[in-house]
């Protein structure tokens, strides 16, 4: 935490908007190329030791979140919906991001991802598109960013992966209950599960402790630092450089631009709420796909009246959603699934978009189970449970360590009216315009879940369960998204799309944007492996750029 | 990273706003039963009252519930803390729930001093209220949350559930995966 401070007067070479997923690569790789680094983070810089084991301070409040009191969110479905304050939208809002918190499940795109538009066609009502990149360009970086993180997984067990240039770094984790229970039972309808690749060390790994098992990974930060975040792997790397400073409670509220349109730094809020200029020779806003597009919209000026990097006035739009859906069931034995990590198989056979079932759309599914003991009794029970009284009681005393999950992660399809936008009324509590989220599935995103969720009780039947049931899937309850996606697209044409090939604005050629904003299509959720593989290459053609001397 | 716990908390975020129709309702005093140590936000009568709608909600059938696990203290705390914007909520909704009581039952002095049949039956007339989800769901924590916030004594709540509380745990976890590895669990 102690090291390098830079005057905020003195130009840095690159100043990094959110030490996220994201940000924490891009501060990394910049750092040990020789560059020197700010960091400007909102939220804390925590430890191991700040973390515990209490469901009430990381699940019923914001915990490593952001936090809707201080933050608002306003959503609505469509322009036309009545907006409501609700917290729609998640992410990480601490030194590590979301990398922090998360379930650590890291999944690598297929190569059909990059061209779905190609291989599906048009999707009425939605922009289904082409990436400007395919899978052999990220390949180098998916598999630098899972040695350089800690990857435990199994490759080749997966038939439907795509080519891999190098095999994990680590084995997989231990199998639970649900894992066997999957395995059999995929088996048995001739599907192909397999170890779920993780960002959580099975061995020690680069003088990291591996994973003890206590099983309170989501939502929650690593005791051990056993979970592969930025926090615990790469920022302690570019901070050891000594030309990298993480400043924590840092919130930008602009990016500034010079009279030939180039980035010069942002202006913060710092801790004590004092607004701060700090300069800068280029700019990386890894924000995440909902502050990233905000920060732009922010960033106003006379030459960018419509935001900054916004000639397209894309900036915002084409929000993809976290979509998935759950079905529980019931077995005879105690699985104790609150032991271990979530997710030890999953399936990726119904992860390709197939137009014989009549609609664009795919996922996977894993066995997991990710609820905690209140949680669990509140919101994990049959829906036709009665919610109080002795059967209430019995019901879930009985049925917490004998449950499991399945949850598809499925497709959230781009459209341009679901978007990120500025509030016109609303503040939060530094004066700055509330994000407003306008949300709401694209029919082909629900007919893909409630297929999925038949595929679910299909697979949970054929595992034994005594009884499955499943919750509700309005785009309601799929919140808060916590994968946000596609509000920056990536792609060649300055006319649709805000960033190049290397994540890099079109219109400002010092400012880059690295984080799920990117995505052009949703994948099969699980972002974490893509956004830092694109941190990576950005941060590379960066590097490249300034050598070459086409940056400065 | 996708949860399953997410309508959870955006249901809790809806339970922000409260209408304060009744805010200037009195609530009826009564002899409180068991909660005799001092509160931090309640009162010994006020405690009492919520206490037996939590003990109705995880009832001792069958084990501890509410009442053995320390709920009541759990609720006085949270409304002292984190849950201290849930204050008002408890104030009208507790107005209401008299309110509904001597409706009810018009001879009755108080919630507790109802018999569980009546006190069952107040429940029903209520359980669709946002106040009655904000009280199920603070009895919940206050069984299953961590001991340190006063609920869960003894840990009753995650002994009852099976849940061990450990920092680490060693495979094999459950029944299926010691099967496999050839041990009996």
């Amino acid at each position: 935490m102690s090291g390098v401070v830079f005057l905020t007067t003195d130009p840095v070479d690159f100043l990094v908007v959110g030490a996220g997923a994201a940000g924490g690569v891009v501060a990394k790789e910049l750092a040990t190329a020789g560059f020197r680094v700010v960091v400007l983070e909102q939220g804390p810089y925590l430890h191991e030791g700040d973390y515990s084991h209490d469901e009430i301070k990381f699940t019923i409040e914001p915990g490593l979140t952001n936090d809707p009191k201080i933050q608002p969110i306003i959503f609505r479905k469509s322009e036309t919906d009545q907006a409501r304050r609700m917290k729609a939208i998640e992410y990480g809002r601490q030194v590590g991001g979301g990398s922090v918190h998360f379930t650590a499940n890291y999944w690598r795109f297929h190569e059909s991802d990059f061209h779905e538009r190609s291989l599906c066609g048009e999707v009425s009502g939605a922009d289904l598109r082409d990436w400007p990149i395919t899978y052999a360009d990220l390949e180098p970086y998916y598999t630098k960013a899972e040695h350089e993180l800690g990857i435990s997984g199994l490759g080749g067990a997966n038939p439907f992966e795509a080519p891999r240039s190098k095999r994990y770094p680590l084995p997989p984790m231990p199998v639970k209950s649900s894992g066997i229970l999957f395995e059999r039972a995929t088996r048995s309808l001739g599907l192909h599960p397999f170890p779920a690749p993780v960002a959580i060390l099975s061995q020690p790994y680069q003088g990291r402790a591996p994973c003890v098992n206590c099983g309170f990974c989501e939502s929650f930060g690593c005791e051990v630092g056993a979970k592969s975040s930025t926090l615990v792997s790469l920022i302690p790397l570019a901070e050891k450089t000594g030309r990298c400073e993480i400043r924590p409670h840092c919130y930008v509220r602009k990016i500034v631009t010079n009279d030939a349109g180039r980035a010069t730094g942002a202006i913060y809020f710092d801790r004590k709420r004092r607004e701060v200029f700090q300069s800068a020779g280029a700019v990386f806003v890894c924000a995440n796909g909902v502050e990233t597009p905000k920060l732009l919209l922010m960033s106003k000026s006379k030459r960018f009246p419509e935001g900054l990097a916004n000639s397209s006035g894309l900036v915002g739009k084409y929000l993809m959603w976290d979509n998935g859906a759950s079905v529980q069931g019931l077995f005879e034995h105690p699985l104790n699934e609150y032991k271990g990590i979530q997710v030890t198989r999953l399936i990726h056979d119904y992860y390709a978009s197939d137009l014989k079932r009549g609609f664009y759309g795919g996922g996977g599914i894993d066995a997991r189970f990710d609820y905690y003991p209140a949680g669990f009794a509140l919101h994990g029970l049959p829906p036709e449970a009665p919610k109080w009284g002795s059967e209430f009681k019995q019901i879930f005393e009985s049925y917490f360590s004998r449950t499991m999950t399945l949850l598809s992660h499925t497709t959230s399809l781009a459209q341009e009216k679901n978007a990120v936008s500025l509030d016109p009324e609303v503040k939060d509590a530094w004066g700055l315009p509330a994000v407003r989220i306008t949300s709401d599935y694209h029919p082909d995103d629900a007919a893909t879940m409630k297929w999925m969720v038949a595929k679910q009780i299909e697979i949970l039947e054929a595992a034994g369960a005594l009884k499955t049931w499943s919750q509700p899937f309005d785009v309601v309850d799929n919140m808060p998204s916590r994968h946000l996606m596609g509000t920056c697209r990536m792609g060649n044409d300055p006319r649709s799309s805000v960033v190049n090939p290397f994540s890099r604005t079109h219109d400002v050629p010092n400012l880059f944007l690295v984080d799920g904003s990117n995505f052009v299509t949703s994948g099969r959720q699980q972002p974490t492996a893509t956004i830092q593989a694109l941190a990576y290459r950005a941060a590379d053609y960066a590097i490249g750029a300034v050598k070459s001397g086409e940056l400065r | 990273m996708k949860s399953t716990r997410r309508r959870w908390l955006s249901n809790c975020l809806a339970m922000v706003a409260w209408p304060e129709v009744l805010s200037a309702q009195r609530y009826a005093r009564t002899a409180a039963k068991s909660p005799t140590s001092d509160f931090e936000t309640l009162d010994a009568d006020t405690a009492g009252e919520i206490e037996a709608i939590a003990a109705q909600i995880i009832p001792s059938s069958g084990g501890p519930g509410a009442r053995e696990a320390g709920v009541i203290y759990f609720i006085d705390r949270a409304l002292a803390t984190f849950a201290a914007d849930d204050r008002d909520a408890y104030r009208t909704g507790m107005a209401l729930l008299q309110q509904k009581r001597k409706q009810l039952f018009p001879n009755s002095r108080s919630i507790a001093s109802l018999t569980g049949q009546e006190q069952m039956a107040l429940i029903r007339a209520v359980e669709t209220s946002d106040f009655f989800e904000l009280l199920r769901t603070h009895t919940v924590l206050g069984f299953l949350g961590n001991p340190s916030y006063g609920g869960n004594r003894g840990k009753i709540g995650w002994k009852q559930i099976g849940f061990e509380g450990s920092m680490a745990y060693q495979p094999p976890f459950g029944y299926y995966d010691a099967q496999v590895n050839g041990e009996e669990k």
